[in-house]
C-alpha cells in the first residue's frame, strides 16, 4: 500500500484528523526546512483550512475523493492564485497570480492539502537545483549533497517526507533527476497528457508536469487525477485509457523490456551494474530483456540545448519590470530600465540560456542550429516509434551518477549539461517516462532507473515499475527526516 | 527621364469577432483603459493561448473575397521583439504557413493587384502618455488581425487609392469587419520604390508604417515618390528604411534604417497546434459568402444596363446593393429603381455612414410596387418621384399617394387610341417627321400628354408614335 491510501484510510478510521496530520506535517517542516531548504513558502493557512474542511467532510460521514487530506506541495513554477510563484528567480520575488495553473485547480477541488511551495533551480534550468534565487535544496539522504534538479525542492521534501507527494515539472530531466538522486519516484508522463496552464514556461514543447512520490503506486494515482484534459491547454490531451491504477498489477509475464547500447555509454559502473541488476531481476519475473541499438540518442544533448533555449529565449522575454515582479530602482528611460531590471532579475545560468536561445534563433543562424535541431528532433521521434515496434518499453539509467556534492556541478556548465543526457531524449519524443530506485552506491546514495514508454502508456511503464517495487522494497528507503507514519 | 512608382501594401484589417483571438475578453472599441483583459491577455507567467475559431473563419472568408488558395494545414509562429505594450514580449503571427496565400483585388480598369497571402495575428496594446508618465492599455492586446500582403503591383497612386478602398469594400461586405481607418480597424503599411520607365528592375524601397487615412495614404505616396526621384536625379542613393508619415508636415520622416532593423527571431508558436481546415470546410464557408462587389457590378451594368457609374454607387455598401436586388426581382427595367435609389434615396442619405446603414423608411417591396405602376404605364416619370419623395418620408406605400383615378383609363389600349388622335390631328407635323425633322414630333407629345393629363409615360407614347408613323 502507497503512503497516499495509508493516510486516507487513517484519517477515514479517525486514527488521526486531518487538521493534526497537517499540523504534523507543517512542524515537521519547520524542523528540517532549515538544512533541506525544500520550501520556499510555506502556506499554513491555506493547508490548515483546507484539513478543516476535510474533517468536516469525514464528521459528516462522506468518502474522501482522490487524493483529498493528503498533505503535498507544488513546485514554486506551479501558479497558486494569491500565493507567492516565483520560479526561484529574483525576478519574480512577490509575484503571486491572479488565477490557478489547472493542476493545482484539480487538487484545490480534490482539497489535497498545500503545505507550501517548494525550491527548484531559477526558471527550472538547471540539474542541481543550486541555481535557485534561495539556495538549493539539500538532498535527504546526505545534506551534503544535492537534491537535484531542477525540481529539487519537491524531490528533497517528498525524500525527506515533509511532505507526502508533490508535483514538479520535467523539461529534460527535472522530475526524474532528482526523484533519482533521493531515492524516490518520479513520473514524467507523455507531453499533451498534464495540462500545462498555469505552469511558467521554460521550454513549452518540452514542459510536462507530473508527480513525485515514496512509491509507484503514490505516482499512479497522483497522476490518474491531473492527467485531465484542460481546453485551455491547446496541446493537452488529457490521459488516454483506462485508469493507471487498475493495471499495476498486471502480470509482465512475456513482457519485452529493451535496453539502448547507447544507453549504458558513459554511464557511472555503479549506476550501470544497478541497472542491469534490475534487467536480471525482470527475467526472474518473466519478461524477455532485448538489447537494442538506439543511434539517434546522439543528437538529443544538443537537439534539447538548442530547441529548450531557443524558447526560454521567448518564453522568458515577458519579465520586463512592467507589470509585475522585480524592477530596477534607478534607470532612464524605458529601455534603461528594461535592461537594468533584466540584468539584476536573472542569474548566471537562465541568462546563459537565454543568449544561447537568441542566438540560435536570430537571422543567419536559424536554419544552421534551430531548424536543423527542429529536424533532427523529428530523427529521434522516428528512432523511438522505431523502437516500440519490437519493445514494450525501455529500461535505462536515469542519471549517469549519483547525486554530487553541493558546488560541484555549477563550475562546468558544459559538463552538468552532461548529466542530463539520459533524460532528455523522453522529452524531444514527447516520451512518459518513470524514474524508480534501483539501488545504493558505496556512499548510501541512491540510484535511480527509468522505465520509458511510447506516447500515452503511462499505464505501461507505471506497472512495470510496480512490478519491480514490489519485488525489490529494499531500494525504497526512508531518511531520518520528517513524518513518519 | 521619367520614373515609375512600385508599391506594395501590407494592410492590417482589425476582424469583427466578439472575443479576442486567444482568449474570451471582450474585443469592443474603447472602454475603462485595461477593463477588457485577462490572465491570457496580458501574457501572465504561465498562460497559454487558446485560438479563437472564429479568427479562422473570417481569414478563411477574407482569402475567398480575394480569389486566394485557403492553406489546408497552416501554423502559428512567434515574431519576438520587445515593447511595452506586447505583453509577452512576442507577437502570435504567420510567417512560415500562413493560412491563405495568393489572391488578388481587381480593380475597376480590370488590372489584378496580386496578394502574397493573407495571415492572421493578434493586435497589440497602447501606450497613452499623460502627465509626464507613460501608460499601458491592453484592451487592444489581443484583439485578432488580418494582415494583407499585396504584391508590388501598384504603378499610380490613384491604383492605390482604389486598392485600398475596394479592399475596404470586399471586407465590409463579408461582414468581418468594419475597416474604419481612423478607429484603426484598417491600418496600412506602403512599400515604395521607384524605377526608370520601362525597367523590369526593382529600385530600393522604403516603408511608410501606419497609415491611417486613405488622403494621408496618397499625399505620403507622392511625397516620397518625389523624394526618391529627387535623391535619384541629384545622384543619391535611396537607402532601404522604415519611414514615419508627419501629415502636418506632409513630409516622411526615418524610424529606423536597415541595419537597425528588428531581428524578430520568427519560430513556430510551440503552445498553438496546427490549423488544419478541410476543402468540405472551406466550401462551407464559401457557401455563406454573399454575392461580391465586382460580380455585383458586373451583374448590374451588363445585365441590368445600369450605367457604369450608378453601378459603382449601388455597388459600394452591401446594404444598397442587396436593397436594389430585392426591389428589382421581377422588374423589366431595373434602372428605374436604380434610378430612384440614387436619386431620390442619396438625397436624404448624405454622409457616407448614412449610405452605409441604408436606413430608409421605404421597403425595397414598396419600391418595387411603385416601380412596377410605371412599368405598367399606369404611372408617369414625374408623378412617380414626387410620391417615393412621400413615401420615404412616411414609410407608407405608394397607394397612399396615387389614387385608383390617377392610374385609371391609362391602360395600354387608351394611349394607343390618343396617340392614334395625335398623329390624325397633327399632319403636317408628321410629314415634317418623316423628311427627317425630328423635333417635330413633340406637337404629337404634346397632344398626348394633355389629353392624359400628364399620366402618360412620356417615353413609352414617345415609341409608340414613332412606331405609328413608320
Ligand atoms: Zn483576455
Amino acid at each position: 500500500m502507497g503512503y497516499i491510501e495509508k493516510i486516507q484510510s487513517m484519517l477515514q478510521n479517525g486514527e488521526i484528523s486531518c487538521v493534526e496530520l497537517t499540523e504534523k506535517y507543517l512542524k515537521a517542516i519547520e524542523e528540517a526546512n532549515g538544512e533541506l531548504n525544500a520550501y520556499v513558502t510555506v502556506t499554513p493557512e491555506v493547508a490548515l483550512e483546507q484539513a478543516k474542511q476535510v474533517d468536516e467532510k469525514i464528521k459528516r460521514g462522506e468518502k474522501l475523493l482522490p487524493l483529498e487530506g493528503v498533505p503535498m506541495t507544488l513546485k514554486d513554477n506551479i501558479s497558486t492564485n494569491g500565493i507567492e510563484t516565483t520560479c526561484c528567480s529574483k525576478i519574480l520575488k512577490g509575484y503571486k497570480p491572479i488565477y490557478d495553473a489547472k493542476v493545482w485547480a484539480i487538487l484545490k477541488k480534490n482539497n489535497a492539502i498545500l503545505l507550501g511551495k517548494t525550491n527548484m533551480d531559477e526558471f527550472a534550468m538547471g540539474s542541481s537545483c543550486e541555481t535557485s534565487c534561495f539556495g538549493g535544496a539539500t538532498n535527504p539522504f546526505n545534506t551534503d549533497h544535492v537534491a537535484g534538479g531542477s525540481s529539487g525542492g519537491v524531490a528533497s521534501a517528498v525524500g525527506g517526507d515533509i511532505a507526502v507527494f508533490g508535483l514538479g515539472s520535467d523539461t529534460g530531466g527535472s522530475i526524474r533527476q532528482p526523484a533519482s538522486f533521493c531515492g524516490i519516484v518520479g513520473l514524467k508522463p507523455t507531453y499533451g497528457a498534464v495540462s500545462r496552464y498555469g505552469l511558467v514556461a521554460y521550454a513549452s514543447s518540452l514542459d510536462q508536469i507530473g508527480p513525485i512520490t515514496k512509491t509507484v503506486e503514490d505516482a499512479s494515482l497522483v497522476y490518474d487525477v491531473i492527467s485531465e484534459y484542460d481546453e485551455n491547454d491547446s496541446t493537452c490531451e488529457g490521459r488516454q485509457g483506462e485508469p493507471t491504477y487498475d493495471t499495476l498489477n498486471n502480470d509482465i509475464k512475456g513482457m519485452k523490456i529493451g535496453i539502448a547500447r547507447e544507453y549504458l555509454e558513459g554511464v557511472r559502473e555503479d549506476v550501470k551494474e544497478a541497472v542491469l541488476e534490475a534487467a536480471r531481476k525482470y527475467e526472474e519475473m518473466g519478461a524477455e530483456i532485448v538489447y537494442f541499438d538506439l543511434p539517434a540518442l546522439k543528437f538529443a544533448l544538443p537537439v534539447y540545448y538548442i530547441l529548450a533555449c531557443a524558447e526560454a529565449s521567448s518564453n522568458l522575454g515577458r519579465y520586463d519590470g512592467i507589470r509585475y515582479g522585480y524592477k530596477t530602482e534607478h534607470y532612464e528611460g524605458i529601455h534603461d530600465m528594461i535592461c537594468k531590471t533584466r540584468s539584476e532579475g536573472f542569474g548566471e545560468e537562465v541568462k546563459r540560456r537565454i543568449l544561447l536561445g537568441t542566438y540560435v534563433l536570430s537571422a543567419g543562424y536559424y536554419d544552421a542550429y534551430y531548424k536543423k535541431a527542429q529536424n533532427l528532433r523529428g530523427t529521434i521521434i522516428k528512432a523511438f516509434d522505431d523502437a516500440f515496434k519490437n519493445v514494450d518499453v525501455i529500461l535505462a539509467p536515469t542519471v549517469p551518477m549519483t547525486a554530487f556534492k553541493s558546488g560541484e556541478a555549477t563550475s562546468d556548465p558544459v559538463e552538468t549539461y552532461l548529466t542530463d543526457i539520459c533524460t532528455v531524449p523522453i522529452n524531444i519524443a514527447g516520451l512518459p517516462s518513470v524514474s524508480v530506485p534501483c539501488g545504493f552506491n558505496k556512499n548510501g546514495m541512491p540510484i535511480g532507473m527509468q522505465i520509458i514508454g511510447d506516447k500515452f502508456k503511462e499505464g505501461k511503464i507505471l506497472n512495470v515499475a510496480y512490478k519491480y517495487e514490489q519485488a525489490c522494497p529494499e531500494n525504497f528507503k526512508d531518511t531520518k527526516w520528517g513524518v513518519k507514519l | 527621364m521619367k520614373y515609375e512608382l512600385v508599391a506594395g501594401f501590407e494592410t492590417h484589417i482589425e476582424l469583427a469577432t466578439d472575443t479576442k483571438i486567444f482568449c474570451s475578453c471582450s474585443t469592443a472599441f474603447g472602454g475603462a483603459p485595461n477593463s477588457h483583459c485577462c490572465p491570457v491577455c496580458i501574457g501572465l507567467p504561465g498562460t497559454l493561448p487558446k485560438l479563437n475559431k472564429k479568427v479562422v473563419e473570417y481569414g478563411i472568408k477574407a482569402g475567398l473575397a480575394t480569389h486566394g488558395k485557403i492553406a489546408n494545414i497552416s501554423k502559428m509562429d512567434r515574431k519576438n521583439y520587445c515593447y511595452p505594450d506586447l505583453s509577452k514580449a512576442y507577437q502570435i503571427s504567420q510567417l512560415y504557413a500562413p493560412l491563405t496565400i495568393g489572391g488578388y483585388v481587381e480593380l475597376s480598369s480590370g488590372k489584378k493587384i496580386r496578394l502574397h497571402h493573407i495571415h492572421i495575428e493578434e493586435d497589440a496594446g497602447k501606450l497613452i502618455h499623460s502627465h509626464g508618465d507613460t501608460y499601458v492599455d491592453y484592451n487592444r492586446g489581443g484583439v485578432p488581425l488580418i494582415e494583407i500582403v499585396s504584391e508590388p503591383d501598384i504603378r499610380y497612386i490613384d491604383e492605390a487609392r482604389e486598392y485600398v478602398e475596394k479592399l475596404q469594400q470586399v471586407m465590409r461586405y463579408i461582414g468581418i469587419s468594419d475597416c474604419r481607418m481612423q478607429e484603426g480597424s484598417m491600418r496600412c503599411d506602403v512599400n515604395i520604390s521607384v524605377r526608370p520607365e520601362g525597367s523590369e528592375k526593382l529600385g530600393t524601397r522604403t516603408e511608410i508604417k501606419n497609415m491611417n487615412s486613405i488622403s494621408n495614404i496618397m499625399k505620403a505616396m507622392e511625397y516620397e515618390y518625389e523624394r526618391q526621384v529627387d535623391l535619384i536625379e541629384n545622384g543619391g542613393k535611396v537607402v532601404q528604411e522604415t519611414l514615419r508619415y508627419d501629415d502636418a508636415t506632409n513630409t516622411t520622416s526615418s524610424m529606423r534604417s536597415k541595419e537597425d532593423a528588428h531581428d524578430y527571431r520568427y519560430f513556430r508558436d510551440p503552445d498553438l497546434v496546427t490549423i488544419c481546415v478541410t476543402d468540405e470546410e472551406v466550401e462551407e464557408i464559401k457557401s455563406t459568402l454573399p454575392e461580391l462587389p465586382t460580380e455585383k457590378y458586373k451583374r448590374y451594368v451588363s445585365e441590368y444596363g445600369v450605367p457604369e457609374k450608378d453601378a459603382q454607387l449601388l455597388t459600394k455598401y452591401r446594404n444598397i446593393s442587396e436593397y436594389f436586388d430585392k426591389a428589382i426581382t421581377d422588374l423589366k427595367k431595373p434602372k428605374t429603381a436604380s434610378n430612384f435609389i440614387i436619386g431620390q434615396m442619396f438625397r436624404i442619405l448624405q454622409t457616407e455612414e448614412d449610405k452605409e446603414a441604408f436606413d430608409v423608411k421605404t421597403t425595397p417591396e414598396q419600391l418595387n410596387e411603385l416601380c412596377k405602376l410605371i412599368e405598367g404605364g399606369k404611372v408617369q416619370n414625374n408623378l412617380a418621384k414626387s410620391t417615393l419623395d412621400k413615401m420615404l418620408e412616411s414609410g407608407k406605400p405608394c397607394t397612399e399617394y396615387i389614387s385608383e383615378e390617377d392610374m385609371a383609363g391609362l391602360d395600354d389600349s387608351f394611349v394607343d387610341d390618343l396617340c392614334r388622335q395625335a398623329i390624325e390631328a397633327n399632319p403636317k407635323a408628321v410629314e415634317q417627321y418623316k423628311q427627317g425633322k425630328e423635333k417635330a414630333i413633340m406637337a404629337c407629345m404634346g397632344y398626348v400628354m394633355k389629353n392624359s393629363k400628364g399620366k402618360a409615360n412620356a417615353q413609352d407614347v414617345l415609341e409608340k408614335i414613332k412606331s405609328m408613323i413608320s
